[in-house]
């Protein structure tokens, strides 16, 4: 499925330039410049405290960068949440933000509030076109519940779905607001091998379907796979932006991984231990899984 | 650790974890039956003797053979008990009585049997002076009571005790004894069957609702409260009230239609003006409930002074109702009175909101707050000596004229149908069309684009703005409606009320219609639900009015009981729908985080993040 890269005529859909957020004298991203393709899944990398989340926040609206722009498909875009969504953008949240006590249907519904218009009024009066415009609204939530593999549990509270389904039903509800591009922050954090293999299948079907995806991840595999192309985030600044594979083998990239390396000692062939160990570990848990 | 494999048997308790509950009193099945059967029949039957010589104690209960006063309560309680018990037996046509728990609704009812009992022993012992005054009556009834109790504590319990905690102390079973499981899905039946049966359902609310506002004195009322507490946790133990909600829920119009039927039929049941105007009283404390429903529930916003936009929309018609103190010397029509009414609301509303909706939680509590008591100070110096003069000032203004509609004088009785409709039946039923219509804007509003994105602001604000919601224009959207609701129901109740005052309008006090009971009405009923604030305004109200004696404790119990509510049921009295979908999940209701991974599972410290 990874040979499927569509790439159509290639215009930018993101384009970060020099954002920058300091909070009091703390510079968590400092003059980030990224940007994102039609048809392209981008990797954000970093380790932990880089400040992936917080650049993804100043992308959104969630918090005003100190300094920077961002603009979506040539427009600059105001730092506001909601704005940001109207435009197009549409995210994830790394600890999962749901609406708990809403059903799951319910909170894709939500996601579609940008793009549908009814009012209080047609609300309360049951005005024409009400009942149309929620029967086309709950349709498309629930073939995005299909398309994510949730559609048996339409009814179900979001507070009572297991880790996994919750990390999907954030998806959902992003892709209901019918994004062109969508940020994902972490989305397999907390799952089992096979429950990120199929994180990566949908990744890619959303990708088919023609959205832009810029994901942050841990797991290097994952973004190996994945990611067209892959850049680097360590305190607060972009060290590096290529393929994934020139990305993993950088010296600076492993470096910040691992600490910086002790004299002489070579970063690289600890990172391949650590990959070999990793490899073998899953594999035992596969064995046990059949 | 999850797992339930005790491999260690050092427990030298006598219980295992996944045995069955043991009964309180270790009984044969059988004698226990025997025993509750025997003992509700007895207190069934000393309720047609004498309790008492005299009729010095309300209700008379001097007579034998006719049960009267407290009494009767008895009697709907032991045959409530003696009901659920048999059905115990097997006894054909009586099975649907529990289709959930069959031995703890048993143990409610008798509890119930004996609370009021032994109430009414006590009380006629204490105002007559000892007990000699009791006739046997009293005892056979009270000692049926007891017998009835001491069965139901030695039947079987209906579920094994909990994995958390497997073997409980003595006020853990007790506690545990009165739990039961949910009643699985019922069959279907014929839709009319399924209609008949709400009606019936409605027909016997409407008749508890208007014994309790008919009982005459507040021993009878606290009888009244004792019985329904029990018999109604005893009924949803049984599993009859989530059978009930599941057929609302299916034939919601129709349920609608029959709760408004059995409110309109009130007033016809009330020959007593007086009994009237607490119904109509209760309808205006309700409808400001609901409306506040809309904010505190649906958009999750906490005001507490709300209680001033009834009183502008109080004061607004108040202005234009023709009275002679009004400032403004004109009458409007009725209608016209409304949409002031709710307009001047709607700006008071939007003005006061439009700044303080930018704040998040707990400041705008204080900041609503604030503004409640500035619209009662202001009302009071708009008196012609420290401002202009407008409303009196504490004075108020009195003497608001009756309204008139369509020719039909709502201060007059009529005779409807062969029966005296009072003034306050009038004005009740008006009031009842307010409700109609905010019920409606609740619902509608709630089950639409915009009713969601308030629960999504509710449920989390960040994420709703990310999700594409212009949270300050919804929230303040919520605020306008909940204040333009409850200024329609403002210019009704400035003609129940005969006068408006600005110490009608505070945050506490101990006239129900204050933000304080508001809130409290909404968060008792069940925050999000419509049947939720409307119960819990009727409760909230009704308490205080039949209890007078108690009126100097008031805030304290109604403190009390409010913490108490919340420790043991939070949701409140009445769940919302989404806590209802109990149906769809089997056992692993508010416990996801127990649920365990699947083998392999990685990283999900790391998912905490
Ligand atoms: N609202 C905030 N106020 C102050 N510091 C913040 C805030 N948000 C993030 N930070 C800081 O910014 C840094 C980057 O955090 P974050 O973006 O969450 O990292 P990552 O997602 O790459 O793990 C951290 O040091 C964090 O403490
Ligand atoms: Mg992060």
């Amino acid at each position: 499925m990874t040979t499927t890269t569509t790439a159509p005529t290639s215009t930018t859909v993101l384009d970060a330039t020099g954002v920058t957020m300091r909070f009091g004298g703390l510079t968590a991203v400092r003059d980030v410049n990224l940007t994102v393709n039609t048809g392209e899944i981008v990797g954000l990398i970093g380790p932990n405290g880089a400040g992936k989340t917080t650049f993804f926040n100043c992308l959104t609206g969630l918090y005003v960068p100190t300094e920077g722009k961002v603009a979506y498909k040539g427009t600059v875009l105001p730092p506001k949440p909601h704005l940001v969504t109207q435009a197009g953008i549409a995210r994830t949240f790394q600890n999962i933000r749901l609406f708990a006590n809403m059903t799951v249907l319910e909170n894709v519904l939500v996601g579609r509030h940008t793009r549908t218009k009814e009012g209080l009024w047609s609300a309360l009066l049951r005005l024409p076109g009400f009942k149309k415009a929620e029967e086309e609204s709950r349709a498309r939530a629930m073939e995005l519940l299909e398309f994510t593999g949730l559609a048996a549990k339409a009814d179900h509270l979001a507070r009572n779905l297991p880790y996994g389904e919750q990390r999907k039903l954030e998806i959902a509800r992003a892709l209901a607001s019918e994004p062109g591009l969508l940020l994902l922050d972490e989305p397999t954090a907390g799952m089992n091998p096979q429950e990120t293999r199929a994180a990566e299948e949908l990744i890619f079907a959303i990708r088919d379907k023609g959205i832009a995806v810029l994901v942050i991840e841990h797991d290097i595999r994952f973004i190996m796979n994945l990611c067209d192309r892959v850049a680097v985030l360590v305190q607060g600044e972009k060290i590096v932006e290529g393929p994934a594979e020139v990305v993993q083998s950088d010296e600076r990239v492993i470096a910040a991984y691992l600490g910086t390396p002790f004299e002489g000692a070579p970063g690289k062939e600890e990172a391949a231990e650590v990959e070999a160990a990793e490899a073998e570990a899953q594999s035992t848990t596969e064995g046990d899984d059949k | 650790m999850t797992t339930q494999t005790p491999m260690d048997k050092t427990t030298d308790t006598t219980k295992v974890s996944t045995a069955p509950a043991t009964p309180i009193i270790p009984l044969p099945h059988a004698a226990a039956r025997a025993l509750t059967v025997a003992g509700s029949a007895l207190a069934l039957i000393g309720t047609f003797l004498a309790w008492t010589w005299t009729d010095e104690f309300p209700g008379n209960l001097t007579v034998t053979g006719y049960p009267g006063g407290l009494q009767v309560l008895t009697l709907v309680g032991a045959l409530l008990t003696l009901l659920f018990a048999l059905s115990g037996y097997g006894i054909r046509g009586l099975g649907w009585l529990t289709p959930g728990g069959k031995n703890s609704p048993v143990l409610l009812a008798a509890l119930g049997v004996f609370g009021t009992t032994g109430y009414a022993m006590g009380a006629i012992s204490q105002e007559l002076g000892g007990l000699v005054n009791l006739e046997p009556g009293a005892w056979v009834s009270g000692i049926g009571a007891l017998v009835a109790v001491i069965g139901a504590l030695g039947l079987p319990v209906d579920q094994p005790y909990g994995a958390q905690d497997p073997t409980p102390n003595l006020w853990g079973r007790i506690r545990h004894s009165l739990t039961a499981p949910e009643p699985s899905r019922a069959k279907d039946l014929p839709s009319w069957v399924e209609i008949l049966i709400i009606a019936a359902g409605f027909g016997v609310g409407l008749y508890v609702f208007a014994y309790g506002i008919g009982t005459e004195y507040s021993e009878l009322f606290i009888g009244f409260l004792i019985v329904t507490a029990f018999g109604f946790t005893a009924v949803t133990r049984a599993g009859l009230l989530k059978r009930l909600s599941a057929l609302t829920a299916k034939h919601r119009n129709v349920a609608m239609a029959a709760a408004f039927v059995a409110a309109i039929c009130f007033p016809f049941t009330q020959t007593n003006d007086q009994f009237a105007l607490i119904g109509a009283n209760i309808l205006i404390f309700a409808t400001v409930a609901l409306g506040l429903n809309v904010v505190v529930g649906l958009a999750g916003l906490l005001d507490l002074g709300y209680v001033a936009f009834l009183g502008v929309g109080a004061y607004a018609a108040a202005l234009v109702s023709g009275s002679p103190q009004s400032s403004i010397g004109v009458e409007f029509p009725f209608w016209a009175a409304v949409l002031t009414g709710a307009a001047a609301s709607l700006i008071f509303g939007v003005v006061i909101g439009a700044p303080t909706l930018r704040l998040r939680g707990d400041y705008l509590a204080i900041v609503t707050l604030g503004f409640g008591e500035i619209f009662r100070i202001t009302m009071n110096n708009l008196n012609g000596n420290s401002g202009p003069d407008v409303t009196n000032g504490s004075n108020g203004i009195p003497n608001i004229p009756d309204l008139e509609i369509f020719g039909f004088n709502l201060g007059l009785p009529h005779n409807v149908l062969g029966t005296e409709l009072t003034r306050s039946g009038n004005y009740y039923l008006l009031m009842l069309l307010c409700t109609a219509i905010v019920v409606l804007v609740f619902r509608r509003s709630a089950e639409s684009r915009i009713g969601r994105a308030w629960v999504a602001i509710r449920e989390d604000e960040t994420a709703a703005t990310a999700m594409g919601i212009n949270g300050f224009r919804l929230k303040l959207l919520a605020f306008a409606l909940g204040a333009s609701l409850a200024g329609l129901a403002g210019t009704v109740q400035a003609h129940v009320s005969y006068s408006v005052t600005p110490e009608q309008y505070q945050f506490a006090g101990s006239v129900p219609p204050n933000s304080a009971f508001l809130l409290a009405a909404v968060i008792l009923g069940g925050m999000g639900t419509i049947s939720g604030p409307l119960i819990g305004a009727a409760l909230l109200y009704l308490i205080p009015a039949k209890l007078q004696f108690m009126a100097e404790y008031q805030l304290l119990l109604f403190g009390i009981a409010l913490m108490l509510l919340m420790r043991y049921r939070p949701e409140g009295l009445v769940a919302d729908r989404r806590k209802q979908l109990e149906f769809h999940e089997t056992g692993q209701l508010d416990v996801p985080e127990d649920k365990p991974l699947p083998e392999g599972a990685t990283g999900v410290a790391k998912a905490g993040a």
